[in-house]
């Protein structure tokens, strides 16, 4: 079986589910002919046809809208926002719409819906293309906002969305496209949402991560083996609902934790992680949690944003403090 | 220089301001049995707006917007579309929605807070309420988009008001629909206000239809308060995107004789003498005088259809009143297909302080 890498994975998953259900749709800019701009619709238009894979206008409030109109018509659209930078016009489709369908109707209608588009910094592309914003949708009921972080949890946890009756906001890691390439069968098969995935099991510390952060924080883990100390790494994968049963357990065996993620650490889903986790394991902490976040401010262009982006050695730093003090 | 285009917009009257015909009457106009019951829907309607606006100052309604003056526009659509089209509405049009099957009782639901009012559960054709301007506009778009995909020859008719032609939403949506060539008919309520914002603070278009022509669809001006021209133009308009996936805005000349919302105090921006001439153009009044001319009209066939109408009303309004609200848990079981496991402690405390 051929290795591929996270987008490869992504279309791998599009491709399955469009074969398995007529309902799938998929839309947005430039994903057509051209792929795409990252490639993650690479091939489908010539298997598919331009009624299943549509080239829209340049309008993302549309885009929204337009998937919005078709899942609840029954359809299960797949919209692809260029960047999340660019996705913030179509927010009020699915802040006020997609989320609310299900809710406003007391259940009579839904909106199965997928938005995807790339997310995070390190891509060295220009202002607007390095967006971490997960938690402005986090914060939004009725929606899923769900993070892949390795091409096998990428197809999925994308099977998984597509199939999911409710809508969900899928964030692809831009810096983890083509980083690694794994075996991915393509068998059908997806990944459980709403589930925390333990990448490393370890006794001293929890290393709470999700996308593109993934990477630092494995690196993280490696080095603070070589030290004798053992990380146990998990990948939050679905950010929003939190599946903090995994956390919890990690961090009451632990005693100790670290959140990291690339966005800016105000109001952040680590500000909410290590707020359950003072509520519901306070007594079972050694060590106060601590976040390693990217800074309050707007991520910096290229040449800047190797500072903003939470290191690999500020993870092992951050637990290093954490184990001296306990 | 060249003109290398030129574009024109029509503009449709049957029924003048004095009830006079002004030009050939369509086929269905001919049948007076149905110019009746549409005359029947707008004395209804009307009842019940009115009554909606009194509970609301009696404290047994929530914050409503009216549509008085506005019947015409709304009885047209409900009447013109075919039950299988899908109706995508705003906020303002009851006299639509009662023909598309929802019960008095849903709408005083809806407007009295409770959610249950969107379920509409005769009728799976038509769309919830939108509240966000123009927002409909771009998921009607996406239904008609589904409707094309899916191979069905029906068409999707979606509502909004005059302000909403401001919105991008507007002018993405219209794009799109000339682009895909989606089964969509628009119709502007163009009641010259956005709550206290006139049509002439809005564009220095001289129409709104024209807005249609730079997304390369059909638009038109309609005699809102000719019920005969809004119900033939809907229903070409409607004919045209089942058969030709023609899409097109039909903009709606007609006055809101009333404040934007029972939240609203419209002499704090309009003049009064503007509401009075307006008047004299209103719909029912119109329809009535020509039922008149035809002798199909009698004041005392007037007596009973308000009698009958107010009487539908106040058996509604009774229902509406006997009802119990959902249990708080509503609130969260219905967000979800099926509720997170993160959230089943919310649930349980709102199971907790329904039960204190």
């Amino acid at each position: 079986m051929p290795q591929i890498t996270l987008v490869e994975a992504i279309n791998q998953a599009l491709a399955y589910e469009m074969n398995a259900d007529k309902n799938v749709v998929l839309l947005g800019e430039d994903i057509g002919k051209n792929g795409g701009v990252f490639r993650a619709t690479q091939g489908l238009y010539d298997r598919f046809g331009p009624h299943r894979v549509c080239d829209t206008p340049l309008a993302e409030s549309m885009i929204g809208g337009l998937a919005v109109g078709m899942a609840i018509m029954g359809l299960k659209p797949v919209a692809e926002f260029q960047f999340m930078g660019f996705s913030y016009p179509a927010v009020d489709q699915i802040i006020n719409h997609a989320s609310r369908i299900r809710n406003r109707t007391r259940g009579k209608m839904s909106c199965p819906v997928v938005f995807r588009t790339p997310y995070g910094c390190g891509i060295h592309a220009p202002e607007h293309h390095s967006e971490s914003t997960e938690a402005l949708f986090a914060h939004i009921p009725g929606l899923r906002v769900v993070i892949p972080s390795s091409p096998i949890r990428a197809y999925g946890l994308l099977l998984a969305s597509i199939r999911n009756p409710d809508p969900v906001i899928f964030l692809e890691p831009a810096r983890l496209y083509r980083y690694v390439k794994q075996e991915v069968p393509d068998d059908g098969k997806e990944l459980p949402l709403d589930t925390c995935f333990t990448l490393r099991q370890g006794n001293d510390v929890s290393l709470i991560a999700w996308g593109a952060m993934i990477k630092e924080t494995m690196a993280a883990s490696n080095q603070l083996a070589q030290e004798g100390i053992e990380a146990e790494v998990i990948d939050v994968a679905t950010v929003k609902p939190l599946d903090m049963d995994t956390i919890l357990a990690s961090v009451e065996k632990t005693g100790r934790c670290v959140i990291i993620h690339e966005a800016a650490k105000t109001g952040g889903i680590g500000a909410d992680i290590s707020a359950q986790i003072a509520e519901q394991a306070l007594f079972s902490l050694k060590a106060p949690p601590v976040r390693v976040c990217g800074f309050d401010t707007i991520v910096p262009y290229a040449r800047l944003e190797k500072y903003y982006l939470p290191s690999e050695q500020r993870i092992v730093d951050a637990v290093h403090h954490i184990m001296e003090g306990s | 220089m060249k003109i290398i285009e030129r574009f024109e917009i029509p503009y449709y009257q049957y029924l003048n301001e004095s009830s006079q015909l002004v030009d050939a009457l369509p086929a269905f106009a001919k049948d007076v049995q149905l110019l009746q019951e549409m005359h029947r829907l707008m004395v209804l309607t009307r009842i019940f707006d009115q009554k909606l606006i009194a509970l609301q100052r009696t404290g047994q309604l929530g914050t409503y917007p009216a549509t008085r003056g506005q019947e015409a526009v709304f009885v047209g659509i409900g009447h013109a579309m075919d039950k299988q089209d899908i109706f995508v509405p705003y906020y303002r049009d009851i006299g639509a929605l009662i023909q598309r099957g929802v019960p008095l009782t849903d709408i005083l639901r809806f407007w009295g807070g409770d959610e249950r009012g969107n379920c509409f559960a005769s009728n799976t054709q038509n769309f919830p309420y939108s509240i966000p301007i123009a927002s409909q506009l771009v998921y009607a778009a996406g239904a008609a988009a589904a409707l094309k995909y899916q191979g069905k020859k029906q068409a999707v008719l979606c509502t909004c008001g005059d302000g909403a032609t401001s919105q991008g939403d507007f002018y993405e949506t219209i794009n799109v629909a000339g682009i895909w060539r989606l089964p969509l008919v628009i119709v502007i309520c163009n009641n010259r206000w956005a709550i206290s914002v006139s049509r002439e603070q809005q564009t220095a278009a001289k129409t709104l239809a024209q807005k249609a022509i730079a997304g390369g669809i059909a638009g038109e001006q309609v005699d809102g308060n000719d019920i005969i021209a809004v119900r033939e133009r809907i229903q070409v308009a409607l004919q045209k995107a089942r058969d030709h996936q023609e899409a097109s805005v039909l903009e709606m000349i007609c006055y809101r004789h009333c404040d934007h919302t029972t939240a609203d105090d419209a002499s704090r921006y309009e003049q009064k003498e503007e509401r009075e001439k307006e008047w004299l153009k209103e719909p029912i009044a119109r329809l009535r005088r020509y039922l008149e001319t035809i002798g199909s009209w009698t004041p005392s066939g007037e007596e009973a259809l308000i009698a009958q109408c107010t009487q539908q009303v106040e058996q509604a309004v009774a229902e509406y009143v006997q009802y119990t609200d959902s249990p708080p848990t509503a609130m969260l079981d219905s967000l979800y297909d099926k509720l997170p496991k993160l959230y089943e402690d919310q649930r349980t405390l709102l199971e907790h302080l329904c039960h204190k």
